[in-house]
């Protein structure tokens, strides 16, 4: 502090006849086309915030009168009777986070597996092939995941012939007792017993979408992974660590952060899924528990399935509904985004 | 006292011929390794089959792959437990489930991308597939009439649109997050990042209810300038929708991205006199392109394959509508869309042909974002190497020929 409140600390040389040196002002000068360039950069950024306000403002607007006229009873009727006043979009709201969660209960293992293998495992010479594979697998259309949910997977793989033998059946036969998967009227060993309570579910819903984000948490979970510092790796095989003891000691707790990040973003993606989910579930409005039992239903999908409603208060409690959807996956993604800069991976490259 | 000094060095004492040393292999696999897992997997697949055909009432492909993997890491681990220790035991487990995880993925893939193009094998034989539209095509009749002509020219010119809205305003703005930091564009990054979240259905949404329900409309009360904007469902709304949604995509890639670049060289352009226009056109852009250019693909791939924003907003046609701004135009998701949903097998496989289709046209823009944008700045190809090989032999030749030439005149010089 001293040194700063002398101002003789430091001596200007000057001249020895001449005026005293005076300190220059000092002033930037931008360039005509610097000046040019923030500007333009600048109406581009406002431009993006305004198109994305408005977005959110229209909404919030357009919402506005069926919110108000359904009040809270919007969070928790389970109906969807535009014209008689009595909406609300509790069970759908139930459905797809039940769908979500399965979807991330089947991807997470999958995509930590497939980001492991490429990250650890692969042979060097394959790796940046598989990396562009899991990259592809992101950027195959929902609606292809779809049909291949509704004419491959749901009539040949899980829900076979009549009896609808397969993995559903065989979960509410041995786990019924849970009640997330019983289903109702459904005798499994009643050889009459119809295969249709057993399609078109929440499960399998959740296969598919889950087969839409897999990719994408497998690929954020690879950068997190690749980037594990090579000296701690090294450190732990020097020490004896198998190559999974140097995993479960270096790579995981180094991309715990990525990881949960991951998953979340992963999870917003399930939450606001439509085609595969439409394609699958024949939507319903009432809280439907039970996700091996046909019925269900997501925000996404009724939006998708009742857009043509001619009713003013139609239109409008279905942007109530797809705020409250926008609400979930907003709050999901921040927190993805929080926890993914909180990690070790996100250091900036000036550092 | 007498001292003997003992050599300090001794020679260790050598066989007259040791031969020649034999190579170590350093490979981590023995061949032990390679029997004890073939030997699981025989052992697993026998007693899965036995179970399932004479012990047990099993039935079911998925039942028996599962429970053979089950029996088969059962086994191994059994098998390699005999041998070795614990954290070895569990080491060698734990590469086993990672290769099955990372098999059963790659299964999942190749089982989509066959399953799609096989089902489509039937539509995607016939030539009028690709040069007809639906518009003779009722849903009974064979495959050798109708096609999706219209549904790929609705996908070409609505992804168009939407790239040309989406990639220089995205663009833009994410330099402007990157480069001109402060308290407005850490607000707009946050609201980017938050936009991002938008579902797509609602993106359709939005553009459904403002575009075509509220300008419609209001129509009449537009000013005549604005009146284009009330499109109803159109290719253009379609595009709209598309745009909504890929802008928060393309702008938070390409910010990550543009971040990226080394400040260093930020700084070495400044310090070499550059205007800060100059650092961001020549150095930034330039450095970041492999990046920028996978960010905006990967946005396109993601925007022609959207169903739900497009089948809110652009309409179903069996026509071939080549403006985006008047009358429904149909795209390849929705026209997928459109005819799995029917119950006649002809249209299901148009469908899947349709599907086959997208999914090519996203492999190809796949591939030309790898071509174009393949390598990072500073990572030469064959040919890039070989010139700038010839550059820098031309230029060791005009040095080494001016050298000469001015000692030859110092000589001169000397002598006069």
């Amino acid at each position: 502090m001293v040194l700063l409140e002398d101002s003789r600390a430091t001596v200007t040389p000057s001249t020895p006849d001449g005026p005293d040196d005076e300190p220059r002002a000092v002033v930037t000068r931008l360039p005509t086309s610097d000046r040019v360039f923030r500007g333009v950069a600048r109406v581009a950024g406002s431009a993006v915030l305004g198109i994305m306000l408005l977005v959110g403002l229209f909404l919030s607007v357009q919402a506005w009168p069926a919110v108000r006229k359904a009040g809270w009873g919007f969070l928790t009727t389970q109906d969807w009777d535009t014209e008689g006043n009595h909406f609300g979009v509790a069970g759908v709201l139930v459905g797809t986070i039940l769908i979500a969660l399965v979807a991330i209960t089947i991807a997470l293992p999958l995509a930590i597996g497939t980001a492991l293998y490429i990250s650890e495992y692969a042979p060097r010479r394959i790796a940046p092939l598989l990396v562009n594979l899991v990259d592809l697998m992101a950027a195959v259309p929902s609606v292809v995941y779809g049909i291949w949910g509704f004419f491959l997977l749901q009539p040949h793989l899980l829900v076979v012939g009549n009896q609808g033998e397969g993995l559903p059946r065989w979960l509410t036969t041995y786990f019924g007792w849970i009640p997330l998967l019983s289903v109702d009227e459904y005798q499994p060993r009643d050889p009459e017993a119809s295969a249709s309570r057993l399609t078109s579910s929440t499960f399998i819903a959740g296969i598919v979408v889950a087969m839409m984000v897999t990719p994408i948490i497998a690929s954020v979970m690879r950068e997190v992974f690749a980037q594990a510092p090579p000296g701690e790796r090294e450190g732990a095989y020097a020490l004896g660590a198998t190559k999974w003891g140097m995993i479960r000691s270096v790579v995981l707790p180094f991309g715990r952060g990525g990881m949960i990040g991951a998953t979340m973003l992963g999870l917003g993606r399930a939450l606001g899924e439509t085609i595969g989910v439409v394609l699958i579930i024949s939507i319903g409005f009432v809280i439907q528990p039970h996700i091996l039992q046909n019925g269900g239903g997501s925000i996404s999908a009724l939006i998708a399935s009742r857009y043509q409603e001619s009713t003013a208060i139609g239109v409008a409690a279905l942007m109530g509904a797809g705020l409250v959807l926008f609400a979930m996956t907003l709050v999901v993604n921040l927190l993805a985004g929080v926890i993914i800069s909180r990690s070790r991976s996100g250091a900036s490259s000036e550092a | 006292m007498t001292t003997t000094i003992e050599p300090r060095t001794t020679l260790p004492e050598r066989a007259a011929d040791a031969g020649h040393e034999v190579r170590r292999s350093t490979g981590s696999t023995r061949k032990a390794d390679l029997y004890v897992a073939l030997g699981a997997a025989w052992g697993s697949l026998a007693l899965t089959a036995l179970l399932f055909t004479r012990l047990a009432p099993f039935d079911g492909t998925l039942g028996f792959v599962v429970l053979a993997f089950v029996f088969f890491v059962a086994f191994y681990g059994l098998l390699v437990g005999l041998d070795e220790r614990g954290p070895t035991v569990r080491d060698r487990i734990a590469a086993v489930l990672v290769h099955g995880l990372a098999v059963l993925m790659l299964i999942a893939l190749v089982v989509v991308v066959v399953f799609t193009v096989y089902r489509g094998l039937d539509a995607l034989g016939h030539r009028n597939f690709y040069t007809q539209d639906m518009r003779d095509a009722g849903p009974l009749q064979p495959l050798s009439i109708g096609g999706i002509r219209h549904a790929i020219l609705g996908t070409l010119e609505q992804i168009s649109i939407a790239l040309a809205v989406t990639v220089p305003l995205g663009v833009t703005a994410a330099v402007f997050l990157a480069e001109l930091p402060g308290r407005f564009s850490r607000f707009v990054r946050t609201i980017v990042e938050a936009m991002t979240a938008l579902p797509s259905v609602v993106a359709g949404l939005f553009v459904y209810s403002s575009v075509i329900l509220l300008l419609n409309q209001a129509k009449d009360r537009l000013p005549e300038e604005l009146r284009w904007l009330a499109v109803g469902k159109s290719g253009f709304a379609a595009s709209l929708a598309i745009s909504v949604m890929m802008l928060p995509i393309v702008i938070r890639a390409a910010d990550v991205v543009i971040r990226l670049v080394p400040g260093t060289l930020r700084e070495a352009s400044l310090a070499l006199g550059g205007s800060q226009w100059r650092t961001v056109w020549y150095v930034v852009l330039p450095t970041a392109r492999s990046g920028l250019m996978t960010a905006i693909i990967l946005g396109t791939a993601r925007g022609i394959g959207e169903t739900s924003p497009v089948l809110l907003t652009s309409g179903v046609t069996a026509y071939t509508n080549a403006n985006p701004m008047r009358e429904p135009q149909i795209s390849l998701p929705l026209f997928v869309f459109n005819s799995v949903t029917r119950p006649d097998a002809g249209m299901i496989s148009r469908g899947f042909g349709a599907a086959a289709v997208l999914m090519f046209l996203v492999l190809f823009l796949f591939a030309v974002a790898r071509i174009i944008g393949g390598r990072p700045a500073g990572q030469l190809g064959r040919g890039q190497r070989r010139r700038r090989a010839g550059r820098s032999y031309r230029d060791a030749v005009r040095f080494a020929g001016r050298e000469r030439a001015r000692v030859t005149n110092r000589d001169d010089e000397v002598s006069t």
